[in-house]
């Protein structure tokens, strides 16, 4: 299909000025360009179609199923955007919660932060949250701020360590290198979960910190993780949660209880904020007893006169202006006003439930990565297929003619041609049969037909990309 | 470089050794797993490296990993080449795909590499 410029037609306009309502002014030469901006010039009908059209290639989970491992790409509901929408919320300006002066025009919106906050705290068995971070990673580096924070306040100089399980989400090492830490992996067993010895080898006196993700990215629960709680403790390191997976426990376990002292949460995952088309995300924070002291400010609290604003004095400081991205925290808070603490758990029993079935339909025609059950998503290796010449790739692209969103491919890394289906609790079965039924079909090709699947996808307006190119040799200028 | 002659990590680097230095690249095993490399970056000449310390990273259509100073060392040479055309290392991961080349390195360190024969079995394990 043609570029918007290409359409581009000289003197071609959408839009006629409104005639001129004030008095004319002679702008400074300094501040306007030489030449006009080399804009595409469309009408009206060409700048619709052309956006139109492209709104139907594009793909989302209003329209077709979204099975992306590690991404939690659930239904979005149309409530929490019903919410969202609300003059109330969607025109405040942001400044309003910088004043004091200006707190009694905001109440709402500091009381939809605090409640959001405490529902947070509650199901995260934390003693507070913290909606600032804007996203997973930003959440991450969060919280790293935070055990740091809390070695400084100690003097714990010694302490310039993190152990990070090679099965933790991937950003886990960035994080803790963004926040100035030395990173130490963890390898797994075999049976695909931490190597409780190895860590405990590792746990000297010199670690800070310990981030784990549970369960972790093989969608496997971490069996001893009170262990690892309790040791860690033991050396004054603190154990952080990556919440990428709590879709899989979320209403039946808390990360508190299990010993953790700091989570992240993905707004844009567990609690249905839309996501993978850029967001916006929001990767809320909550703290254990142990690192309240240092939470990013200022606080909402409740007090006689309201919702105030609270410095803290040991604060780390703040993760981003504001409260993060509000609006996404008004539809998580929708969501969770929707399902209620008693509703809740039933996310995590259908999500769990779904990835088992998958996993049971799938895992004789595909190598099962893993023993036993899964949590909330299920990882399939594609090695007897590579074999035959079709890769985890091949299968994803043959996945595309048939109408679906390819699962997580080569990740996690600890899994040879990796394939991490993850349905969410919003799939029916009649779904996830006709995902199941394309992926038998594809199976069934490898051992009859396999030279087939080798330029797939042929049925999308954009067939197998070159991705060497497409990673070396970027082009990001338009026509103009 | 003749892989049988070569010494070998767990984590998949090769090295061997040449006129005083030990070359030090990436396996075919290593190659064939990350798929296409598209990026390559080196360390500096003249920069001290540990053993087991990052000491260059590669980046595939797949994936991004750390490669790892096999032993200790100085870096004496980079292959600037391989930075540019990164596909070297997926054709001749053993030959013009090599990475870098230390001096100064411990014998011994190098001495308790895997063999050929050793790395290939730990291979099949995988």
């Amino acid at each position: 299909m043609e570029l918007i410029y290409e359409k581009s037609r000289s003197g071609r306009r959408a839009v006629a000025l409104e005639p001129l309502d004030v008095p004319e002014a002679e702008l400074n030469s300094e501040l306007c360009r030489p030449a006009a901006a080399p804009l595409p010039e469309v009408s009206e009908l060409d700048v619709v179609r052309h956006f139109t059209l492209l709104s139907q290639r594009n793909y989302g989970v209003d329209s077709q199923f979204y099975p992306l491992g590690s991404c939690t790409m659930k239904y979005n509901p149309k409530v929490s955007e019903l919410v969202a929408a609300h003059p109330g919320f969607a025109t405040l300006h942001p400044h309003l919660s910088s004043a004091k002066v200006y707190e009694p025009v905001c109440q709402g919106a500091l009381e939809l932060v605090f409640e959001t906050e405490r529902m947070l705290a509650e199901i995260g068995g934390m003693q507070a949250g913290c909606l600032q971070p804007m996203a997973g990673a930003h959440g991450e580096l969060a919280g790293v701020l935070l055990i740091a924070a809390y070695h400084r306040d100690k003097g714990n100089t010694h302490k310039r360590t993190i152990l990070i399980p090679d099965s933790a989400h991937g950003t886990n090492p960035a994080s803790a290198a963004m926040a100035g830490f030395e990173v130490r992996e963890i390898p797994s067993t075999p049976a695909g979960v931490m190597d409780f010895d190895k860590l405990v080898e590792a746990l000297d006196d010199t670690v800070a910190g310990v981030m784990m993700t549970c369960p972790n990215t093989h969608g496997l629960f971490e069996p001893q993780v009170h262990e690892v709680a309790e040791r860690a403790h033991a050396v004054d390191a603190l154990l952080y949660y990556d919440g990428a997976n709590l879709n899989a426990i979320v209403g039946k376990c808390r990360p508190g209880d299990l010993g953790f002292d700091v989570m992240h949460f993905n707004l844009h995952k567990t609690f249905a904020t839309p996501h993978g088309m850029g967001g916006p995300g929001s990767g809320a924070i909550a703290v254990g007893e142990r690192l309240l002291p240092y939470l990013p400010g200022p606080r909402v609290v409740k007090s006689a006169d309201g919702y105030t604003l609270e410095t803290i004095p040991k604060s780390m400081g703040r993760m981003a202006a504001f409260f993060g991205n509000f609006l996404i925290a008004v539809r998580a808070y929708a969501f969770l006003r929707y399902y209620g603490g008693d509703g809740l758990p039933s996310v995590a029993d259908n999500a769990v439930l779904n990835a088992n079935y998958m996993f049971a339909r799938l895992r004789g025609a595909y190598q099962a990565a893993f023993e036993g059950t899964c949590m909330h998503e299920c990882l399939l290796s594609a090695v007897r297929q590579a074999d035959k010449g079709i890769h985890a790739l091949d299968i994803a692209k043959a996945l595309l003619d048939r109408g679906f969103h390819a699962p997580t491919i080569y990740f996690p890394l600890t899994v040879k041609e990796c394939l991490m289906i993850e349905p969410t609790e919003t799939e029916s079965k009649e779904t996830m049969d006709l995902f199941c039924d394309a992926m038998l079909e594809i199976a069934q090709l490898v051992d009859v037909d396999p030279d087939s699947l080798h330029a797939a996808p042929v049925t999308l307006p954009v067939s197998r990309l070159d991705e060497v190119r497409a990673a070396k040799d970027l082009n990001c200028a338009c026509l103009a | 470089m003749n892989p049988e002659s070569l010494r070998y990590t767990m984590d998949h680097e090769w090295v061997g050794e040449q006129n005083g230095l030990c070359v030090v690249g990436i396996t075919d095993y290593a190659q064939e797993q990350l798929g296409d490399v598209t990026y390559v970056e080196l360390p500096k000449v003249g920069q001290r490296l540990k053993r087991g310390e990052e000491a260059a990273v590669v980046e595939s259509v797949k994936a991004a990993s750390d490669v790892y100073a096999p032993l200790s060392g100085e870096v004496a040479e980079i292959n600037e080449q391989v930075e540019n055309e990164t596909d070297l290392v997926n054709r001749d991961p053993y030959g013009r795909g090599w990475f870098f080349k230390l001096s100064n390195y411990d014998s011994a360190e190098y001495a308790e590499l895997m063999t050929y024969t050793a790395y290939r079995a730990f291979c099949q394990g995988r």
